[in-house]
């Protein structure tokens, strides 16, 4: 029989103890109900690349395709367009593409491998829109400076041809170009880079 | 005398289960100030839509399919196919956008007569965190009819979470569950939007009104009733709320009823504010429509969120503009409570924040122009402003003496009266006599005849002197 009344730091160690005990418990058991929302193996596996015909497009013409879900868009830009893109460095944020994604085959002035075929992944960098394909000059709703591009209607960031990103809109960086290459002069697979091919 | 046996009954259960005990707690012996006015409507219907949302929820998804393939399509058999089952959705969308209204009006009182200030700080705190489940409730449940609103809504806002440094890109592929939105993102959303988050709602309006009943209502006076009490220790200025406010409140139900019901019936997309015209057309990954806005009741943060030009900034600002309002009980110095008594200074502040709030709410339902975005820049400054002023302008504030006890204001139908009598004097003041037509064809009209015209100068006399008395009853 115990008279030297309660033994409070025993039950303080106790209790400690029980607590840690628990809390360890609780964070591997947070580990499999947090991980079960990552993206299953299905929705991973389902990445494959997309073959496209580029010879039916037009000339100034965009076609959309998808690619992981996601619309890529295939334009075939004119040497006036072309032309414009030099002269519009000084209003762009990343004009040289340092802190923008593409594979390095498109890390130049008009972020294409070839000039006139220009690739990107359609979304906007900021939140994720697609902007809207406006090759016109200056049009009514978007001014004088508007030299022809990519409008974003969500929160108004404007991209040229090139996908490149203005100075003052909300968007940080260039439109994503995905990996692709050119399987013969008309046909393009999307997914796959020319990089992994050619190593 | 041998009690009856259904009172046996009843006794049996009440040793065991304290009805009684709870239904005097918080109702017949919960004394609430007996000076509440209008404002005081909106918690007890903000707890009636809950419990709309939730009914009308319980059956909308016995039809729902939370597939990416069939969710549009069963939205569409509920509305066509389901008997009844229109009104239901119709009661369950125009009850999201009730909600909002009914949820901003609570608030707004709360920041009238100082309902968030000691020692209420916890009621206020549970009613913000109880408005961020509330965002997350409608936000989710925005996604599940799949049309394109839904999915380029959920897009952006996922992509929020993207701007955090570091962490952001992982995050967000965990909320979607997939590298775009797709048939798992809407699946989950389901889950959290039925079970999860109605759960957390409940629980925190559980919590609310237990902090509440413990401190007591505020009042528009914003005075504590409980301060002076009669010798059975009630406080003298407060009334049981059962059966007097429960009454009262069956008033404000059946009003509000009234207008839900108009909406329900007759315009229930609301003209595209409640339920979006592009939210009519299947989601389409590929094609973002022209012009996006979310629904009404996010546009003031929206517009937040599109006013600043950078993404991670305009991130923080959008949330930012939330988390402010969670600091008010500590950002307001001021020690009175109600605007009955506060100072010029904070009447005006309020009014210019209410402006700015509402001006962008209505720019972020706009698309972007250059105009807009000024605009948008300058209401971000003046919310801003509100909050983050507010110690400095609370402090010095010039206020007027708070009285003992609840003063006596006029009722509306006493106003209605005293309108009465002043519409004849009112009459003869903006209008005047003249002389009109002196002759007209038919002899028998021969002679002068007069007419009343507009008098100019009476009419602007007359909004003159509103205009003093309505701030001179706002000083």
């Amino acid at each position: 029989m115990n008279n030297k009344g309660v033994d409070k730091s025993k039950r303080q160690f106790l209790t400690s103890a029980l607590t840690v005990v628990g809390a360890v418990g609780s964070g591997y058991l947070a580990v499999p109900f947090l991980a079960q929302m990552q993206p299953s193996v299905k929705a991973m596996a389902a990445g494959a690349p997309v073959e496209v015909d580029i010879s039916k497009i037009e000339d100034g013409q965009l076609i959309r395709v998808a690619w992981r879900g996601k619309p890529v868009w295939v334009l075939n830009r004119q040497p006036e367009v072309l032309a414009t893109l030099k002269t519009l460095d000084s209003e762009l944020r990343d004009p040289q593409s340092n802190d923008s994604i593409q594979p390095p085959s498109s890390k130049n002035a008009v972020r294409s491998q070839r000039p006139e075929i220009f690739v990107a992944v359609g979304l906007c960098t900021h939140l994720g829109c697609s902007p809207t394909f406006r090759p016109e000059i200056a049009p009514v709703d978007l001014g004088d400076k508007w030299q022809g591009g990519f409008f974003c209607p969500c929160h108004g960031s404007w991209f040229d041809l090139a996908g490149r990103v203005y100075r003052g809109v909300p968007a940080p960086s260039n439109l994503e170009i995905p990996p692709y290459r050119f399987i013969t002069d008309t046909r393009i697979m999307i997914g796959e880079s020319s990089e992994e091919k050619s190593a | 005398m041998k009690p009856s046996r259904l009172a046996e009954c009843g006794n049996w259960v009440l040793d065991r289960f304290p009805v009684t005990k709870f239904w005097n707690d918080h109702m017949a012996h919960y004394y609430a100030p007996k000076n509440f006015n209008i404002w005081y409507f909106f918690g007890s219907l903000a707890l009636l839509v809950l419990v709309n949302q939730i009914l009308t929820g319980i059956l909308l998804t016995m039809n729902y399919k939370p597939d990416a393939k069939l969710a549009f399509d069963s939205v569409e058999y509920i509305m066509r196919d389901v008997p009844w089952g229109w009104l239901v959705r119709y009661m369950h969308s125009t009850g999201a956008s009730a909600f909002f209204i009914v949820i901003y009006l609570h608030m707004f009182r709360a920041l009238l007569y100082g309902s968030f200030k000691h020692p209420r700080e916890l009621i206020w705190i549970f009613g913000m965190l109880l408005f961020v489940a509330l965002m997350a409730e409608a936000f989710m449940g925005y996604l599940l009819p799949w049309g394109q609103m839904s999915f380029w809504g959920a897009q952006v806002i996922i992509s929020l979470f993207s701007a955090i440094p570091v962490i952001g890109d992982d995050l967000s592929l965990w909320i979607r569950g997939d590298y775009v939105i797709a048939d798992a993102t809407l699946n989950r959303f389901f889950a959290f939007h039925v079970i999860a988050v109605p759960l957390v709602l409940v629980m925190l309006v559980f919590m609310h009104l237990v902090a509440l009943h413990e401190v007591g209502s505020n009042n528009p006076d914003g005075i504590e009733i409980k301060a002076s009490k009669d010798p059975w220790g009630h406080p003298v200025d407060g009334i049981p709320f059962h059966p007097y406010y429960t009454v009262k409140d069956l008033v404000g139900v059946g009003v509000f009823l009234l207008f839900f019901a108009t909406v329900i019936f007759y315009m229930p997309e609301m003209g595209g504010y409640f339920l979006e015209h592009a939210n009519f057309i299947p989601a389409d990954p590929m094609k973002t429509p022209e012009h996006i806005a979310p629904v009404w009741y996010f546009t003031p943060f929206y517009s937040i969120l599109r006013a600043i030009p950078d993404k991670f900034a305009g991130v923080i600002g959008m949330g930012g503009s939330i988390v402010v309002l969670f600091l008010m009980p500590w950002l307001d110095r001021c020690k009175v409570k109600s605007i009955r008594y506060r100072g010029g200074i904070f009447k005006k502040a309020l009014f210019l924040f209410v402006i700015s709030f509402l001006a962008l709410g209505y720019l972020g339902t706009q698309p972007v122009t250059p105009l807009a975005t000024t605009m948008a820049r300058l209401f971000t400054t003046i919310y801003f402003g509100f909050f983050l002023l507010m110690p400095i302008y609370t402090r010095w504030e010039k206020t007027k003496p708070v009285p003992r006890r609840l003063t006596k204001v006029k009722s509306i139908e006493d106003q209605l009266h005293e309108i009465e009598e002043q519409i004849p004097a009112l009459l003869e003041e903006i209008t005047e006599v003249k002389p009109a037509i002196t002759e007209i064809g038919h002899p028998a009209f021969k002679g002068t005849f007069f007419s009343r015209r507009p008098n100019p100068k009476g009419i602007a006399h007359v909004l003159s002197r509103v205009l003093t008395n309505l701030k001179r009853s706002l000083d």
